[in-house]
């Protein structure tokens, strides 16, 4: 009898260290959390879910013939262009952007990553990253953080742009690895989405979401979803995405200057 | 007494450590129920509405030679045959169709665990159904079916189906074909109210590498309906036991891109290469750039009221 009693209290006291120990590693485990809150962020560098540099390729599998060569004029398909802006693109004069050095109007952020381009991205520092095209030599910074474009604003063809780390859960948790590279940019100059002078305005705003997949073999696959929208010239919303797939060198690399024709 | 004490101590300790406040742990992933309306602006000639591309069309396909020879003997026809009225309804028309997207998950009742997601809105095809159980895919001598075995996994908040047992369809809707040796790995990708479906095709018959294609849509407060009635065999006056077709070398289409759009056949014939930058040197002084655009059939010039806003 004497030993059972001694038997069930020896369990009862495993049973209780069992429960302190559990209690003590959720314990720790939130004070790792606020030791964690008490430390300085990441640098954006330091905390992307993913690489994204190296040199990419543009995989044109879609809408091949209105964008690895310049479509006629007149051609809008795939394009949701409004009344005013077919007014603005059946006007179009190719001769006249080349006589007053207008080439690079198709190189402006909203259509720039649709060409048919490599892409050399590389962290210009913590908080920025590079994106240069060999299509057009065109560069985009994306800035991170608290940036913010300098006073007084100054419009470019591919404006100022703020990128952030997001999460797909609207900024409500999610482990930091399904993050995805969100762009906004603003300060654009007008130009066109297409080589055949389909305009957006200067008020046009550039939403982007970049994703980085990568398969079973190793490779990589950066799809880039732009959202263009420009009341003036657009009847809703213009979404596209463009794939871009890693290249293990700068081989393919060939830049070319901006071209209002090829 | 001290018994009961310390056996609470443990409940309460492991409910405190290892579960989340509000009881049964969350579903994984991120909500992607919803009617998605398609924004079918990155594919506007192979999502087109309607006919697909025009017949002659695989630029930026990576054909290997037989699958070239068997795209080109293709002819539209043959969708008017009772045994191929169906053809293009297999899971890779998410990818190539003109469709928006219903989706919901299957849940259990009990524990809300997500056994499937389903993808309905199609026309003319049943609702995909994507398992999420951890089930195996079948034998590899497992019947082949119209509407393949397709199971997802969650990667870091973006859904990856992977689907097999696919029947022989298309990968374009002029006649490009798929093998039932084809597979199709998708990746359901979402940012705020837009998802965005990566889709990569591996076919050993047909491919000489991977297909990838891009789709878009928007999330709609106007609900798509998840189910329409399937595609119907019916009789569209084909002369019976015969296929259309094109004897080899005999397609009339061969170079009807040449004339309308001036691309030179090495472009309009597909293959890897055609889809990279490089492969524009090849065919910069062959190019002649039209005039202005013409409409035909299924390949319209567009314009205003063409992509009507969405609720």
């Amino acid at each position: 009898m004497e030993s059972l009693v001694r038997r069930s209290r020896a369990r009862a006291f495993s049973i209780a260290a069992a429960g302190l120990v559990i209690a003590l590693l959720a314990m720790h485990r939130v004070g790792q959390g606020q030791g964690r809150a008490n430390q300085p962020p990441p640098s954006p560098r330091a905390a992307a879910p993913f690489d994204p540099t190296g040199y990419w390729s543009s995989l044109i599998t879609q809408n091949w013939r209105l964008r690895m060569v310049p479509p006629a004029k007149g051609d809008y398909i795939g394009i949701p262009i409004s009344a005013a802006g077919k007014k603005a693109a059946d006007a179009w004069d190719r001769a006249k952007d080349e006589a007053i050095g207008n080439q690079c109007k198709a190189y402006g952020a909203p259509g720039l990553m649709n060409l048919p381009t490599h892409l050399g991205i590389t962290w210009q520092d913590d908080s920025t990253l590079r994106v240069v095209t060999d299509y057009g030599t065109q560069t985009r910074l994306l800035h991170f953080g608290n940036w913010t474009p300098p006073e007084p604003r100054k419009r470019s063809r591919q404006g100022n742009s703020v990128a952030v780390w997001a999460s797909r859960r609207g900024g409500r948790g999610g482990a930091p690895s399904a993050r995805y590279l969100r762009i906004t940019t603003t300060d654009l100059l007008s130009g066109y989405l297409r080589k055949n002078g389909v305009p957006y305005g200067e008020n046009a705003s550039l939403l982007e979401y970049v994703d980085l997949f990568k398969e079973p073999n190793g490779a990589a696959i950066v799809v880039w979803t732009a959202v263009v929208d420009d009341p003036a010239n657009l009847e809703t919303p213009y979404v596209i995405s463009s794939q871009f797939k890693k290249q293990p060198d700068a081989s393919g690399w060939d830049p070319t200057p901006c071209s209002a024709g090829w | 007494m001290r018994r009961r004490i310390s056996t609470a101590i443990v409940v309460v300790a492991a409910t405190s450590a290892l579960m989340p406040a509000q009881g049964l742990p969350n579903p994984d992933g991120i909500e992607l129920s919803g009617s998605w309306a398609a924004r079918n602006f990155t594919d506007a000639i192979g999502n087109m509405p309607g006919g697909g591309p025009r017949p002659v069309d695989y630029m930026g396909i990576p054909l290997n030679d037989g699958g070239r020879a068997w795209s080109l003997i293709y002819s539209q026809s043959q969708i008017s045959m009772p045994e191929r009225i169906c053809d293009y309804y297999a899971p890779t028309y998410i990818a190539i169709g003109p469709m928006g997207l219903r989706i919901w998950p299957q849940s259990e009742l009990l524990t809300g665990f997500t056994t499937a997601w389903m993808i309905g809105g199609w026309a003319d095809f049943v609702p995909i159904t994507i398992w999420m159980d951890g089930r195996p895919h079948p034998s590899k001598y497992a019947a082949h079916e119209k509407s393949g075995f397709t199971t997802g996994v969650w990667e870091d908040d973006v859904l990856v189906t992977y689907t097999t047992h696919m029947e022989a369809g298309m990968i374009r809707r002029n006649g490009v074909p798929s093998s039932d040796q084809a597979t199709m790995t998708a990746r359901f990708s979402r940012h705020d109210d837009v998802l965005t479906i990566t889709a990569r095709i591996d076919d050993p018959t047909y491919l000489t590498e991977p297909y990838y294609l891009t789709r878009s849509f928007a999330l709609t407060r106007a609900p798509l309906n998840p189910a329409t009635y399937p595609c119907t065999v019916t009789n569209e006056g084909v002369e019976a036991e015969r296929v259309p077709h094109y004897n080899p070398g005999q397609n009339p289409f061969v170079d009807e891109l040449t004339k309308l759009y001036g691309i030179p056949q090495e472009a309009v014939l597909g293959g890897a290469e055609t889809a990279l930058p490089a492969f524009r040197k090849k065919i910069k002084d062959k190019y002649v750039q039209p005039s202005k655009c013409v409409s035909v059939p299924a390949s319209t010039c567009g314009g205003p009221g063409t992509y009507p806003p969405i609720d």
